[in-house]
């Protein structure tokens, strides 16, 4: 308004009044594109270099579980010494990274390309490699259906209690309360002692996984959906009170309707971040299952189970103790970390 | 202590004693659905052999008659049977031998990773967004991190196979140090997280510039207004931790060859003494139940803001 070299003059500079060229009325009307919720926050997520590299870790040891048993030449549970029809070769029990056990030499003079066994091989002359993936494979397995399992019970119920109130919220927190207040460890080495004994899954899809992970999984499913069920009645209970559910109601739309298509997907960043961090839970849950012997059945192995057994060699192969241990913690930093991201980004208000 | 206070005094005893009467029920009729029961695949024994065993035991009456006794037992004497595998010992003689050193693990680990963890959470607080705010940070991200069985491997690799500092066996001289550091990790970094972000809460608030306007002296803001006001939620954590090192001792009890009562938990697992198992889930949920109510009604205590619903 006022002209700029003389600040204190009370002339008024006329350019100021001249009226706006088109170039200026572009400057000015700059629109930007659209943005929806869930792009604002991916752009946020993304910004974040932490929880970017973490997501990119995650994908990549995920990628490689599920690719890379697909090309291996050994396969987890062949030990390589044992022959049909030949004594068992001890040459190959306990292989260093990079060595070749007595035939596999014989066939490399004669000119055969073999491939290296990366770790060596175990007690029994199985390719540790191999084994470390599919461990990584199954832990990631049991991380993930097992926050499914508890995200789709505990939203079921804690919707249903936010929504319906009075008498069914009274009983269901109840209910809630008291399985909170179970030491779930105990309850779990308990049921996993148990279960694993009496479920029978012989010549059934699961025989291979074992009755230790079922066991597993069912006792997710009963314990472990409480606190997910808390959050999501709290969120409920505070969106049921806002008008559209009122014009909802009004409209003559029934309670399930509401709770799937306002009410939920209202709450939707709760839930991922809160699924998202239940993984690496489980993960460790796994993992110390594993560890005391009541995780997967042999020979199928998990990272809890490999460090487990690593620890009888402790002094001669510390490396087959300390590569599962660094898998598993990298799978459980970068999901910690990647969760944490996650929240930042989706929910600023969770972020105390 | 107001009536309402009394009331949910009451209401949460009620409840902790409540648990730990389903934690028993629970128990008994799990270890009791296992098809078999105890005397099945340890030998071919005869009929007669298996009858007199579960006449011994008491395992030929009625369930639910088994069910009152054992019940009964455990209220009126804390007597949970007697073991099925170290013949001729009771299951609470077993929890009470190992829970003198468990309970030495536990309590050290528990007070070693509440002093540090304050420490360094105020500390890291106090000194926010400097280079040994972000170290404390990063050390104690990777160490929520890391499960115990892990951490205590490599200490174990670190310091006693490698370095030869300290020995591998818990029941030799100086055994309980490694153990104890393996417990306390996690529950100190967490403890430190939790007490950076409530001291951060509280230096942020009114009452603290108000504090500074005055002039009082640095010091004296930090341990007489901040500190006193950021523990109250550390106080909430006390139960969770007991869980924690409870569970924990299984693990750290295995690696370092502790003689406690996690250890004998996992034993009894993998020989399927039943009886054994049974006790000392029990022994072990009530502990837990129980702090957690003495940590939950102290949070109460504390905060005076906080409403007695």
């Amino acid at each position: 308004m006022f002209s700029a070299n003389k600040p204190f003059s009370m002339h008024l500079d006329p350019n100021a009044f001249l009226p706006a060229t088109e170039e200026d009325k572009q400057y000015i009307s700059r629109m930007r594109p659209s943005s929806t919720f869930f792009k604002d926050g991916c752009k946020r997520l993304l910004k974040n270099k932490v929880a970017t590299i973490s997501l990119i870790l995650i994908l990549l040891i995920t990628l490689s579980s599920i690719v890379l048993p697909m090309v291996w030449p050994y396969s987890y549970d062949a030990m390589l010494g044992v022959r049909p029809g030949k004594p068992v070769d001890a040459s190959y029990n306990n292989l260093a990274p990079f060595t070749w056990g007595k035939t596999e030499l014989k066939r490399m003079e004669e000119g055969e390309k073999l491939f290296p066994h990366i770790f060596g091989t175990d007690a029994h002359g199985r390719d540790y490699f191999i084994r470390v993936v599919y461990g990584t494979r199954i832990s990631l397995a049991v991380g993930f259906f097992a926050s499914i399992i508890v995200l789709i019970i505990g939203m079921t119920i804690g919707a249903i209690a936010g929504y319906c109130g009075g008498r069914v919220d009274i009983i269901i927190m109840r209910i809630v309360d008291m399985i909170y207040s179970l030491p779930d460890m105990l309850v779990i080495i308990l049921l996993s002692v148990v279960l694993g004994k009496t479920l029978n899954v012989e010549n059934t899809i699961f025989e291979k996984i074992g009755a230790n992970i079922i066991s597993m999984f069912i006792v997710f499913g009963l314990l472990y959906w409480v606190s997910m069920a808390r959050l999501i009645r709290g969120q409920i209970l505070s969106l049921r009170e806002q008008e559209y559910v009122l014009s909802a109601q009004a409209t003559g739309a029934k309670g399930s309707w509401i709770i799937r298509k306002h009410l939920l997907p209202n709450c939707i960043s709760v839930i991922i971040i809160s699924t998202a961090l239940q993984i690496p839970n489980a993960i460790f849950t796994e993992s110390f299952l594993s560890f005391l012997g009541l995780g997967v059945n042999a020979p199928m192995p998990s990272l809890g189970s490999l460090a487990s057994d690593a620890l009888n060699g402790i002094t001669s192969y510390t490396y087959r103790l300390v590569i599962p241990a660094i898998v598993i913690c990298l799978i459980v930093l970068s999901l910690n970390l990647f969760g944490d991201g996650l929240r930042d980004a989706f929910d600023p208000k969770l972020n105390a | 202590m107001s009536s309402k206070m009394f009331f949910y005094v009451l209401k949460r005893i009620l409840l902790a004693v409540l648990t730990i009467w389903i934690v028993i029920t629970v128990t008994f009729f799990v270890m009791h659905a296992v098809p078999g029961g105890p005397f099945v695949g340890e030998k071919a024994i005869s009929k007669e052999a298996q009858a007199a065993l579960e006449a011994k035991y008491g395992l030929d009456k009625p369930l639910l008659e088994q069910y009152v006794t054992y019940l009964r037992d455990i209220v009126t004497r804390f007597d949970f049977g007697p073991s099925l595998k170290q013949r001729g010992r009771m299951v609470i003689d077993i929890i009470a031998d190992g829970m003198k050193t468990s309970a030495k693990l536990g309590l050290i680990a528990a007070g070693l990773a509440a002093v540090i963890g304050i420490v360094l959470g105020a500390t890291a607080a106090i000194r926010r967004n400097t280079f040994l705010d972000k170290v404390i940070m990063v050390i104690t991200t990777a160490f929520v991190s890391m499960p115990s069985f892990i951490m205590g491997s490599f200490l174990l690799i670190v310091f006693s196979v490698s370095l030869k500092w300290l020995p591998a066996n818990g029941a030799a001289q100086g055994g309980l140090v490694l153990p104890v550091i393996t417990l306390s990790l996690y529950p100190m970094s967490y403890i430190t997280r939790l007490t950076r972000s409530s001291m951060l809460d509280v230096l942020g608030q009114d009452y603290i510039r108000t504090a500074k306007a005055k002039g009082v002296s640095r010091w004296s803001i930090i341990f007489g207004h901040a500190l006193k006001n950021s523990l109250i939620p550390v106080i909430t954590y006390f139960g969770p931790m007991l869980a924690f090192i409870v569970t924990g001792s299984m693990v750290v009890e295995q690696i370092f060859a502790v003689p406690g009562i996690g250890r004998q938990f996992v034993q009894s697992i993998t020989n399927r003494d039943y009886t054994m198992i049974m006790g000392t889930t029990i022994f072990l949920a009530s502990l837990i139940v129980i702090m957690n109510l003495v940590s939950d009604l102290l949070y109460k205590v504390v905060d005076p803001r906080i409403e007695f619903d």
